[in-house]
C-alpha cells in the first residue's frame, strides 16, 4: 500500500528538502539541496526498492513535537516513535508506549541477589567448610549480611541495566530512521515524530497531510 | 535563536534557582560541550597535564614492578605497624569516588537540578579512584598473581573464602561498588556517545562511537525504559555508596585496636568520603571549567552548592574528632586514654594538629558566602582537605598502630620511597585518565543539560505560558533564524 501510493508521485517531490508545512520562511536548509540531490536521488530510488519505514516529521521545539505527538494519538495512529536527543515527559505515554517490566527486572535480579549470596555464605560457613573461629556459631548470620546485601544490590543492577538494553533492542548499530533527513540532528538538536508503515491506519497521503498539520518543520519518508 | 533566549530570561522563575547562564539554545548547549571531545587538538595546557600525570603512570609502573619482584619488604611497614601507606591511601581513595556517587544518584532522587552538570565528571572520578584505590589491597596481599583466591570459586585447595572476616567484605563492597559505578556511568553516556557519533566528521570516530552508544536514537521507547533504568541505578546507588564506606570502616570498627574500636567509625567515614569527594570535585573542577571555557554549565552557583555541601559534610568530620576524644575519656579505658594522649602529645601529634587545622578550621572559611564562590578560597579549601583527609587516615592507622597495648610491642613507621613512588604513581594514574575521558566523553552531561534548559524554557512548567504564547505567535521566524543558524554553524 505505501509503495502503490508512492509511486503515485503525489508526495516524492518532497524529499529533497522542499519544505511542507511552513510556508512563511525560507525552506529548510536550502543550501544544502545543491549538495545532496544526487544523495536524495539515490535514496528516492531507495525507498522504490525497499518500501517505507515510515512517514517523519521534524520539530525543532520539544513541545511541538510532544503536541503533535498527542494529534497523533487522537487522531487515532497507533504504530509511531518520537525521538528527541533529551527525554520528554509524556511522550512515551503519547506514542503508546507502557512498559515496567524493567523494574521487575531489578526486583528480581536483587531477589536472586540477596537468596544467591545468602546460601553461598550458608554453603561455605554451615555446609563445606565448617570452620571454628573463636568458638562462634557455624551461622553466626549477623556476619553474613554485608556479602549479601552486596550481591543484592550487584545482581539488581545487573538486572537493571541488562533489561533495559535487551529490552530496547540495543546493540543495534542501524535503523532505517538513521537514514531519514537531518537525522543526525535528532541527538543534538532536532525532534522528530514518526508514523511507521504498519500502522492500520498509515496511508502516504493523509499521513503526510496530517503531520504537516502538526505543525513541522519538514515532513519526509524514511525508507525499510 | 533569539526567541528562545527571550524565553529562557521570562521564564526564569525568581524563587528558583537557573543553573544554565548566558545565552543558550538546544544547538549551543551541544556544540559548547561537544566542542571539548570534537575539536581534533586539545589545548596545550592539556597536553602538558597528561604529559605530567603519565610521568606518574610510569613511576607507578616502576614501583608496582618493583613490588612484585622484590616484595612488600620494599615498604616501610612491618610489625607493629603492619597497615600503613597502602590501606590509608585506599581509604582515602575510595573516599574520593564517594562524592561522585553521591551527586549522580543521590542528588538524582532529590531531583537537585545543580547536579547535573557537575554528575559525569564526578562519576568518571569515582570509577578513576576506585581503579586507584583497589590496587593498593590488591598489591598488600604480597602476592597479587593469586589475589583470585578471594572469590568465592570451587577450587583444588578445597578452600572457601571467610565471610565473617571483614577483610573479605571489603572485597564484595569493592567490586560491587566498581562495578555499578561503571555500569551507571556507562549507561549515563549512552545517549551523548550518540551526540559525539552523529557530530563527528571522522568515520572512524563515527563508527567506534556508534557502537560504545550501542546505536542509540532517542527513540521515546528507549528513553522511557532508560529513565526507568537510570532511576532504578541511582536508588541502588544510594544504599551502596553508604554500605561501601561502611564497610571499609569495619575493617577497623570490627578490630579491637585503640581507637579503632567505635560505632562512630561508619557515619563518620561515610561524611568524610563525601567531604573529600566534593574537595577532589572541585580541585579538578575549577581548572577544567576555565580551560575548555565551561562557565556557563558548571556556573557560581554550582561552586556554592559544592562549598555548602563541603561544609556540611565537614561539620559532621569534625563532630566525629570531638567524639573519639570523647569516647577516650568516656570509656574510661587505660589503653584507650593512652591513645588520645598519644595523638595530643605523642611523636606524631604535628599529624594530628594538621589534621584539625586542615579538615576542622579551615573549611569553616565557607560560612562567608562570597568565599564560597571565590575561586582561589574553594582551591585553597579544597587543598586543605585532600590534604587532611590523607591525614585523618594517617592519624587512624599509623598513631593506633604504633602504640598498642605492651609498650614493649611499640614501634615507628616510615614510609619508603615505595611507599612514595605508588601513592604518587596513582595520583598519575588519575590525573591521566581524568584526562583522557575528558578528551574522549563529553565532561558535562548534555542531555540532561537539554532536559534541565527545557525545564527553564519549556511550556507547561509552571511560569513558562507566557513564553508558550510568545513561541505559538513567533513559530516561524523563530525557526527560521534557528535552521540558518544552524545551516551556518554547519558551513563552518
Amino acid at each position: 500500500m505505501a509503495n502503490a501510493s508512492n509511486s503515485n508521485g503525489n508526495y516524492g517531490q518532497g524529499n529533497g528538502g522542499v519544505p511542507l508545512g511552513l510556508d512563511k520562511h525560507e525552506p529548510d536548509h536550502v543550501g544544502h539541496d545543491g549538495g545532496h540531490h544526487s544523495h536524495a536521488q539515490a535514496y528516492e530510488a531507495e525507498l522504490e526498492l525497499v518500501g517505507l519505514h515510515g512517514i517523519i516529521a521534524e520539530y525543532h521545539d520539544p513541545d511541538d513535537l510532544l503536541h503533535a505527538a498527542e494529534l497523533a494519538k487522537e487522531a487515532g495512529y497507533t504504530k509511531m516513535d518520537a525521538y528527541s536527543p533529551m527525554p520528554i515527559h509524556g511522550l512515551a505515554e503519547a506514542v503508546h508506549h507502557y512498559d515496567d517490566r524493567v523494574p521487575w527486572s531489578a526486583f528480581f535480579g536483587g531477589l536472586l541477589g540477596c537468596l544467591g549470596g545468602w546460601m553461598m555464605q550458608y554453603y561455605v560457613a554451615v555446609v563445606d567448610y565448617a570452620w571454628n573461629v573463636g568458638g562462634k556459631p557455624l551461622l553466626s548470620w549477623p556476619q553474613m549480611i554485608p556479602v549479601a546485601y552486596e550481591m543484592t544490590i550487584l545482581n539488581a543492577g545487573f538486572a537493571t541495566a541488562g533489561s533495559m538494553i535487551f529490552l530496547n533492542g540495543l546493540p543495534r548499530p542501524y535503523h532505517p530512521v538513521f537514514a531519514a533527513k537531518n537525522f543526525d540532528r535528532a541527538t543534538s538538536d532536532r525532534f522528530f515524530l514518526c508514523i511507521e508503515a504498519h500502522d492500520p491506519m498509515f496511508e502516504t497521503t493523509n499521513v503526510t497531510r496530517f503531520l504537516r498539520s502538526t505543525g513541522a518543520d519538514d515532513v519526509s519518508e524514511v525508507a525499510k | 535563536m533569539a526567541v528562545t533566549t527571550n524565553a529562557l530570561t521570562k521564564t526564569a522563575r525568581p524563587p528558583k534557582e537557573v543553573f544554565i547562564d548566558g545565552k543558550q539554545n538546544y544547538t549551543t548547549i551541544t556544540d559548547i560541550i561537544g566542542k571539548v571531545v570534537l575539536s581534533p587538538r586539545p589545548p596545550i595546557q592539556w597536553i602538558l597535564v597528561v604529559l605530567l600525570a603519565f610521568m606518574g603512570v610510569n613511576l607507578l609502573l616502576m614501583s608496582v614492578t618493583w613490588l612484585i619482584l622484590r616484595g612488600t619488604g620494599i615498604w616501610g611497614n612491618n610489625q607493629p605497624v603492619a597497615w600503613a601507606f597502602d590501606i590509608i591511601n585506599f581509604v582515602w581513595w575510595i573516599g574520593i569516588g564517594h562524592a561522585g556517587t553521591l551527586i549522580s544518584a543521590v542528588l538524582l532522587l532529590m531531583r537537585q537540578e545543580w547536579r547535573m552538570s557537575i554528575n559525569r565528571f564526578a562519576e568518571a572520578m569515582t570509577i578513576f579512584a576506585v581503579v586507584c584505590a583497589g590496587l593498593f589491597p590488591l598489591l598488600h596481599t604480597g602476592r597479587p598473581w593469586v589475589d583470585y583466591w578471594m572469590f568465592f570459586y570451587p577450587n583444588t585447595l578445597a578452600m572457601w573464602p571467610q565471610f565473617r572476616s571483614p577483610l573479605m567484605w571489603d572485597v564484595f563492597a569493592i567490586s560491587t561498588y566498581a562495578l555499578i559505578s561503571i555500569i551507571f556511568w556507562f549507561i549515563g553516556m549512552i545517549p551523548d556517545l550518540a551526540t559525539i557519533r552523529d557530530k563527528s566528521k571522522s568515520p572512524i570516530a563515527r563508527t567506534l562511537y556508534g557502537l560504545a552508544c550501542l546505536g542509540w536514537r532517542g527513540s521515546a521507547k528507549h528513553w522511557y525504559r532508560y529513565e526507568e533504568a537510570v532511576n532504578i541505578l541511582a536508588g541502588l546507588s544510594f544504599p551502596l555508596v553508604l554500605s561501601v564506606h561502611t564497610i571499609v570502616s569495619f575493617d577497623f570498627a570490627v578490630a579491637i585496636v585503640p581507637g579503632w574500636h567505635t560505632t562512630i567509625f561508619p557515619p563518620y567515614f561515610v561524611a568524610g568520603a563525601v567531604f573529600a569527594g566534593f574537595a577532589m570535585v572541585l580541585t579538578f573542577g575549577i581548572p577544567l571549567r576555565k580551560l575548555y571555557g565551561l562557565e556557563d554549565f558548571i556556573t557560581d552557583k554550582h561552586l556554592d552548592w559544592m562549598a555548602k555541601f563541603t561544609l556540611f559534610t565537614g561539620l559532621i568530620v569534625f563532630y566525629g574528632y570531638i567524639l573519639e576524644m570523647f569516647y577516650g575519656w568516656y570509656s574510661g579505658n587505660v589503653f584507650e586514654l593512652a591513645l588520645v594522649n598519644n595523638r595530643l602529645f605523642g611523636p606524631y601529634k604535628f599529624y594530628y594538629y594538621a589534621l584539625i587545622l586542615c579538615n576542622g578550621i579551615i573549611p569553616q572559611l565557607y560560612w562567608v558566602p562570597q568565599f564560597r564562590r571565590n575561586v582561589f578560597v574553594l582551591m585553597f579549601v579544597s587543598m586543605a582537605v585532600n590534604i587532611g583527609m590523607w591525614l585523618e587516615r594517617f592519624v587512624i592507622i599509623p598513631i593506633s598502630l604504633s602504640r598498642e597495648f605492651v609498650p614493649s610491642g611499640w614501634g615507628m613507621y616510615k614510609p619508603t620511597v615505595w611507599d612514595w613512588g605508588l601513592f604518587i604513581g596513582t595520583m598519575g594514574l588519575f590525573t591521566f585518565l581524568l584526562f583522557l575521558f575528558i578528551k574522549f566523553v563529553p565532561m558535562i552531561n548534555i542531555f540532561e543539560t537539554r532536559d534541565l534548559f527545557h525545564k527553564y524554557t519549556g511550556r507547561g512548567h509552571g511560569g513558562g505560558t507566557q513564553a508558550h504564547s510568545e513561541d505559538a505567535t513567533t513559530s516561524p521566524a523563530m525557526a527560521t533564524t534557528s535552521n540558518s543558524d544552524g545551516a551556518a554553524r554547519e558551513a563552518h
